[in-house]
């Protein structure tokens, strides 16, 4: 319990140092674009927008700036996050909450799936050390260093234009728009097989070595010696006794990776044109819709706090000594 | 003495000729690097090495300027001529991979060393100092942890119109620093109480010292370990930024090349045009993989021993699908260091066999 | 002559969840050169606490170090001065050497340091040490601690303690990690030593037969208080404390083969 009071206090400060970061980020970078924008779209703007971007941006520079900051979390907490300029001015907190479910989706279920089989496959190999399954090594070690985008290029090359199993882009058939029908649910699976299907590729060589390594080292104390000696059944020793203490530090390193797999799957979105945060935020990038990248990068990092948290109850859950301090 | 007025050292050295003699430069840096001398990290080296000269002798290898246009061979497949085909402008892709390699390098190796410094400095004061400043750099370092590093690079390098590789290499640092401080932070937390530092205080030696001359040197695998891996982190980082058009074409490297393949209609037909790069990216990662996987052996010889001790046992037709068997007949890990009573020489064989100054788990 | 004393000393270890841990509760002694003092207990008991507030690796919760009658100072270049006069030999000598540094390092910092020769001396000074501790200087010099055999490198550690040329020696259990065969060549250098140069040495042990054969006097600690204290043969003979007799008990004695612990011999079988 005192565990994850611990932890809930750390996730509340890195989501207090996240939209600190945000707050700061457009205020300390020179030049001012926002001004330029709103001078050239006056007309398009009430009174209100104007204000709200004022004080997301650090336009408001007549305030002190204690004063700004404390507006600045006003604003956040009523779920006001700015007009995007690239997407006719809608809000930026309705923007990205239709563009989020799918990347909670996509990213979500391929990375979870990633992590089970990786570590299947990894607590496989650490136990059979020095046989022939220490060939997937070299391969894992290889598939773990190929970048996400280029990987689903190629599989894009392949699968879909070449030998047109799967749609190469977008996340439902042109034409169609999201509904409860099985025919959609269809076109989603479709047209998310590819990228989940990179993702999983793409991560599952680091799960595997990982898990591997851990195996290898937990395989080694007396207590899966002991284990054995009592006479119980390999597979028993394999999950039971050995994987069962690899995993933890497996978990861990999992939450801890989980802002690195993010970044790089979003640059996957821009390759099969998947209309999630990933792409958003590209697309914000490249119109200079400073509104949007922001809200973006302030969601992103909230999901990824949240998926965090996931992470340490099931880390709290598998490990009996969750009193230990160190996570 | 009757040569006491010159140095010291040299004195001595003169006089007793059969002594081995002090360790030489060559040897100490043979000792430095014990954690590369094994067959995964030497070939991870080896092809760093070649990446490096290809980027060093970029002018001498490549047959073409980077973005010398040729109009009359446009998005031709590999030819004697052209090894790897040329572009739509007919710019040959194998000079334009050539050149960008030096870009690669260039930011990997600046980010890289930027990052390490941080995080050594952060990493090793949090595992040294105790106390608020201890915990407050420790949660700095998993704040840095959790937020997604690549989206926060997107926005800051999008801030501006012409980055420069400085800047870039500083943004993906600072995003990048934060696994090494919290593996540094760790092992010199278990340093810091073992004997030799305690006993290094008891002397009286200032805190700089401790940290650089007797701990430091201990943390040489992991330091290196986590620079390889920012070095990693950035390339893929670099890469992945010149891919979606964030950093500015004029900075030539792989990435850029696949954003003109992408750009320009590469995808699927020009394999030329954008598998290289990829693979390149590709067995860059690897040979650093490669690299750190040496220095884990070396650090953690059970990940080491386990294969070997395997293979030796198949040998004697032993399975291996029972450990108990294998736990039993390996007893000579490092961890039983020799005792007192066998003789100097067999312990030290023992032991330099077994990892030499490998810190004892 | 050389006093060091430690009067009405507490220490007290703050635990996470469990409250407070008193190690040392108003412990008082003195060591004076010349003279070796043997600090009995079993571990837990503070020994190894009092070790670290003699070396001020730890300050303690209350109470006073005195050296020569005079508090010692807690930091600056009189703390560097007392630690000087006063050093200490660990008890793991696979621990207390740098695994990266050589012996020659190892002998020669606490000379720079403390500027005990001039610095064109130092090699011949570090050899002199290896000498005293009975070590062979060429062959050991430009080792590392790996290269050595326990009971070598408890003697590169007793040697870097002597190095400064202190008045006052810690030896904080400096047999208990070596091999039994070596154990006694260890502490018959440690009396010799002792012998050469007046020194004063606290002898902390869990071992009553060496804490006798070896130190002028005994002490006995149980839970972070001295129990007893006198002549060693008058504390061994004539305990007076029930923990000094149950200690006793447990130590094996030269004169039966073994005991149970009825006390009727026992033969081997």
């Amino acid at each position: 319990m005192r565990f994850l009071l611990r932890r809930l206090a750390f996730y509340a400060f890195t989501a207090w140092a996240a939209i600190t970061i945000n707050f700061f980020l457009p205020r300390m970078m020179k030049g001012d674009p926002i001004t330029a924008y709103l001078q050239k779209h006056q007309s398009e703007f009430n009174p209100e927008a104007i204000d709200s971007l004022r004080t997301l941006f650090g336009l408001d520079s007549d305030k002190p700036l204690i004063q700004q900051y404390w507006d600045y979390w006003g604003q956040l907490f009523s779920g006001d996050l700015g007009r995007s300029f690239s997407k006719g001015l809608a809000p930026v907190s309705e923007v990205i909450a239709s563009a989020l479910p799918w990347t909670l989706g996509l990213v979500g279920i391929a990375t979870i799936f990633s992590f089970f089989i990786g570590t299947s496959v990894g607590t496989f190999i650490g136990w059979r050390r020095g046989s022939r399954a220490d060939y997937v090594v070299p391969f894992a070690t290889f598939f773990s260093t190929v970048p996400y985008f280029w990987m689903g290029l190629i599989v894009i090359a392949i699968f879909s234009t070449r030998l047109g199993w799967f749609p190469a882009s977008h996340a439902y058939d042109k034409g169609s728009s999201p509904e409860w029908s099985w025919d959609f649910i269809g076109q989603v699976v479709a047209h998310g097989t590819l990228p989940a299907l990179t993702i999983v590729f793409a991560s599952l060589g680091g799960w595997v070595l990982g898990m591997r390594n851990m195996m290898i080292t937990v395989l080694d104390e007396d207590y899966v010696t002991v284990a054995e000696a009592k006479g119980l059944s390999p597979q028993r020793v394999m999950t039971r006794y050995a994987a069962r203490n690899a995993v933890l530090p497996q978990l861990s390193s999992f939450a801890l990776a989980l802002g690195f797999i993010v970044g790089g799957t979003l640059v996957m979105e821009l390759v099969f044109s998947y209309p999630g945060v990933g792409k958003l935020l590209l697309d914000a990038t490249n119109a200079k819709d400073w509104p949007l990248m922001q809200g973006l990068f302030l969601v992103i990092t909230l999901a990824v706090l949240v998926a965090n948290i996931l992470a340490d109850v099931a880390h709290a859950m598998l490990d009996p000594r969750t009193r230990m301090m160190e996570s | 003495m009757s040569l006491t007025t010159m140095p010291a050292t040299g004195s001595v050295e003169e006089n007793r000729s059969t002594e081995p003699q002090r360790p030489s430069a060559l040897s100490r840096l043979g000792t430095a690097f014990a954690m590369f001398r094994n067959p995964k990290s030497l070939a991870g080296l080896v092809i760093l090495g070649i990446f490096a000269l290809v980027a060093i002798l970029a002018p001498v290898i490549a047959p073409f300027g980077p973005l010398e246009k040729d109009f009359s061979a446009l998005k031709q497949p590999p030819s004697a001529q052209h090894w790897l085909g040329t572009t739509h402008l007919g710019e040959d892709v194998f000079s334009q991979i050539v050149y960008g390699t030096r870009g690669v390098l260039v930011v990997g190796l600046v980010a890289g060393v930027l990052a390490t410094l941080v995080a050594v400095i952060v990493g090793v004061a949090a595992g040294y100092l105790s106390g608020w400043r201890s915990e407050g750099l420790s949660a700095l370092t998993n704040v840095f942890l959790v937020i997604p590093g690549l989206p926060l690079i997107i926005i800051v390098a999008s801030q501006y119109d012409d980055p420069s590789i400085v800047l870039i290499s500083a943004v993906i640092a600072i995003t990048g620093w934060a696994w090494g401080a919290r593996v540094l932070r760790a092992q010199t937390l278990s340093l810091r109480n073992r004997d030799f530092v305690q006993a290094a205080k008891a002397n009286g030696e200032r805190l700089w010292r401790i940290i650089a001359v007797e701990m430091l040197p201990n943390l040489t695998a992991i330091i290196a370990s986590s620079f390889v891996g920012t070095v990693t982190a950035a390339v893929l980082g670099l890469t992945t930024l010149a891919f979606i058009g964030v950093i500015p074409i004029t900075n030539l490297n792989w990435g850029t090349i696949l954003f003109w393949a992408q750009q320009n209609g590469a995808f699927p037909d020009f394999w030329w045009w954008y598998v290289p790069a990829g693979l390149c990216i590709a067995i860059l990662g690897t040979a650093l993989s490669l690299v750190n996987f040496g220095i884990d052996e070396y650090v953690n010889p059970r990940l080491r021993s386990a294969g070997e001790r395997a293979r030796a046992m198949r040998k004697k037709g032993l399975s291996m699908a029972s450990g108990v068997t294998a736990v039993r007949v390996a007893p000579e890990d490092v961890d039983d260091a020799p005792g007192g009573t066998a003789s100097p020489a067999a312990e030290a064989s023992a032991t330099t066999a077994a990892g030499g100054a490998a810190p004892r788990p | 002559m050389t006093t060091l004393e430690l009067r009405n000393v507490s220490k007290r270890y703050r635990v996470r969840g469990s409250g407070d841990m008193l190690a040392l509760d108003d412990v008082s002694f003195s060591l004076t050169s010349g003279q070796t003092i043997a600090l009995v207990g079993q571990s837990g008991s503070g020994k190894s606490t009092i070790a670290k507030i003699l070396t001020q690796l730890e300050r303690a919760t209350s109470g006073e170090v005195l050296l020569d009658g005079e508090p010692i100072p807690h930091r600056g270049p009189g703390l560097r001065r007392y630690r000087q006069r006063v050093r200490m030999v660990f008890q793991d000598p696979f621990a207390s050497l740098n695994p990266y540094h050589t012996i020659r390092h190892h002998l020669e910092r606490p000379l720079r340091l403390d500027k005990v020769v001039p610095a064109d001396q130092v090699e011949d000074e570090v050899r002199s040490l290896l000498a005293r501790v009975r070590l062979d200087p060429d062959a050991t010099i430009d080792r590392r601690p790996h290269e050595l055999s326990g009971g070598q490198r408890q003697r590169v550690a007793i040697a870097r303690a002597l190095a400064s040329r202190p008045e006052l020696l810690i030896a904080d259990e400096p047999v208990s990690m070596l091999d039994v065969s070596i154990r006694l060549g260890v502490l018959n250098l440690l009396a010799d030593l002792q012998r050469e140069s007046n020194l004063g040495v606290l002898y902390i042990t869990h071992d009553l037969a060496t804490a006798r054969h070896f130190s002028d006097e005994i002490m006995v600690l149980h839970h972070g208080v001295v129990v007893e204290r006198g002549p060693a043969d008058d504390v061994i003979l004539r305990a007076q404390h029930e923990y000094t007799r149950a200690l006793r008990g447990a130590s094996p004695d030269p004169d039966k083969h073994f005991a149970d612990p009825t006390g009727r011999a026992v033969t081997r079988s």
